[in-house]
């Protein structure tokens, strides 16, 4: 196992640059560390989860890199330019699929390009394609209240992929589905990177999760929240579901697990956390 | 939706029969009220029976229809000025702290003074045209249209807006296409309240001075000692408000089809 501190080699290739990233909100009692000293690269095309427990400020995070949330310090640079404000060629996917009532299915997916002013049917063509491939042919006309939850979070995935963005932001985008849903998208998600190969930076507190969709995974603690580890996840790809059962993933889990377990925030006799994904 | 035709078909069942109740129940008032006049013979300027209002009614109509019409264009004309200056003053209240700190604080303020008691400086100010009538209709109605809508602008879920930033939207796209259809089922809660209080604003200006309208009437005939023709203006009055408050709610129906209170049960689910 590749176990590697916090800063990471191969910063030429980095699509994503984080360094010395702070980040301090102001409170009654003083300003309170959300973010102190994060070094991250990430590479082009590669696959980057975080994980950690709640608190430890990884949506924090997201939002810097989404440029939607000012750092206290330190620079992130997307693409070689620092960052001012969201980048172009993003793609955001929230946990709550914040799809808009009044618009139908197809309306939805096509908002990302109304707001950079692309419009005509190249555009409607292309989110009708990406609707059908995620099994949601069916209902482009109709509204996000007649769909169930996974779907939902599927075509927001759609809206997100619409403009074809190279950075791909996800905050804990199936944090609030089901164990069978979340699988099923987990494997969706897997596939559309295998053939897209966008950067990812995924948000996750499942640690399955993670371990079954990224290249590496990040490792976050609370209080001020930090990076602890960042370790390369070796497993072949395409990843199907049965690969979940093998001892090479297991180990994977497991060492994340004692990471936690060590740093108090999985104590053994308490079944509900970190068990996110393994019910 | 091509699967809604049965369920659609009970929703008017649904409605119809409301109406039916209303009818039954006021039909049940009236009789009640000509057989108790029947029998206790009240002076007519006291209570007079309900068929002695309808031949009231008789007497004039062209006279009673033109007095409504007077009330009814005061109120709408109040009605649609507090809609557009509201929704105005919401937007630059959500959008400026600035006017937050004076315009929002000084209107909740003002809301609590009974803002019929300027009528007689409006009347002061503008004469006794319609011009007072439809300023005072259009400051009643202000107040709900403005805190109404500043409520729905605000209670907008942030990652909407952020989901709109991440795509770079420019903020003039995010009002248009997220926080003002987002806040218009808050806004609608505003007008139903807002088409009242015009009314109560445009027969409040017809009371302090005018030559025109149901509050005109309503005051010539009190001091006649007219009493019918009081009951008929009221009537007259009621089915006015009641009217304007459908075609509000029928805007809103046909304008947010999406909204929760709209939706036809049934999705698809998986």
């Amino acid at each position: 196992m590749n176990v590697h501190t916090a800063s990471m080699t191969g910063t030429a290739m980095a699509y994503v640059s984080i360094s010395g990233v702070r980040k301090t909100y102001g409170s009654p009692r003083g300003p309170v560390a959300a973010l102190e000293g994060i070094d991250l690269q990430v590479r082009e095309g590669e696959f980057v989860s975080i994980l950690g427990p709640s608190g430890c400020g990884k949506s924090t995070l997201l939002k810097c890199i989404a440029g939607l949330e000012p750092t206290t310090a330190g620079q992130i640079v997307i693409d070689g330019r620092p960052l001012k404000g969201p980048p172009h060629d993003m793609g955001m996917v929230f946990q709550r699929d914040v799809l808009l009532d009044w618009r139908t299915i197809l309306d939805n997916v096509l908002i990302t390009a109304e707001f950079i002013g692309r419009k005509g049917p190249e555009v409607r063509a292309r989110a009708s394609a990406l609707l059908a491939r995620f099994g949601l042919g069916g209902f482009e006309d109709r509204h996000p209240w007649e769909l169930s939850g996974g779907m939902r979070q599927r075509a927001a995935i759609c809206r997100a992929l619409l403009c074809d963005p190279k950075l791909l932001l996800m905050d804990e985008p199936f944090g609030a589905l089901d164990a069978m849903t979340r699988d099923d998208l987990n494997l969706e998600l897997a596939r559309i990177w295998q053939d897209t190969r966008k950067t990812v930076v995924f948000i996750t507190h499942g640690i399955s999760e993670a371990v079954f969709l990224s290249d590496r995974v990040v490792m976050m603690d609370r209080n001020p929240g930090r990076i602890v580890e960042i370790i390369d996840i070796d497993l072949p790809r395409p990843r199907h579901l049965a690969l979940r059962e093998t001892p090479e993933f297991g180990r994977y889990v497991a060492h994340i697990r004692h990471l936690f377990a060590s740093l108090g925030i999985l104590k053994d006799d308490d079944p509900e956390t970190g068990s996110g994904d393994h019910s | 939706m091509s699967d809604s035709n049965p369920l659609f078909a009970s929703r008017t069942f649904r409605a119809l029969h409301e109406v039916g109740m209303v009818v039954l129940l006021l039909a049940g008032v009236v009789v009640v009220w000509e057989a108790a006049v029947y029998v206790f013979k009240p002076a007519p300027l006291i209570l007079p029976s309900p068929s002695g209002i309808w031949d009231e009614f008789l007497l004039a109509p062209a006279y009673f229809l033109r007095m409504s019409l007077f009330t009814l264009y005061t109120t709408l004309a109040g009605f649609v000025l507090a809609v557009v200056l509201g929704l105005g003053l919401a937007v630059g209240i959500v959008h400026s702290k600035f006017m937050e700190r004076t315009v929002y604080t000084l209107l909740v303020a003002l809301n609590s003074v009974p803002k019929v008691a300027l009528a007689p400086l409006f009347v002061i100010w503008m004469g006794t045209g319609i011009e007072p009538k439809i300023a005072i209709a259009l400051m009643l109605a202000l107040f709900s249209v403005v805190i109404d809508a500043v409520l729905g602008l605000r209670s907008v879920d942030p990652d909407m807006v952020n989901l709109a930033r991440a795509s770079r939207a420019s903020s003039f796209d995010i009002l248009r296409k997220i926080r003002f259809p987002n806040a218009l089922p808050s806004v609608f809660a505003g007008l139903k309240v807002a088409i009242s209080f015009a009314l109560v604003g445009a027969i409040v200006g017809e009371f302090v001075a005018g030559s025109e309208g149901l509050g005109f009437a309503i005051l010539t005939a009190q001091g006649q000692f007219d009493t019918p023709r009081v009951f008929v203006c009221l009537i007259l009055l009621g089915l006015l408000g009641t009217a304007l408050f459908y075609v509000v709610e029928a805007l809103e129906r046909l304008l947010l089809p999406w909204h929760v209170s709209q939706r036809v049960p049934g999705g698809p689910g998986h």
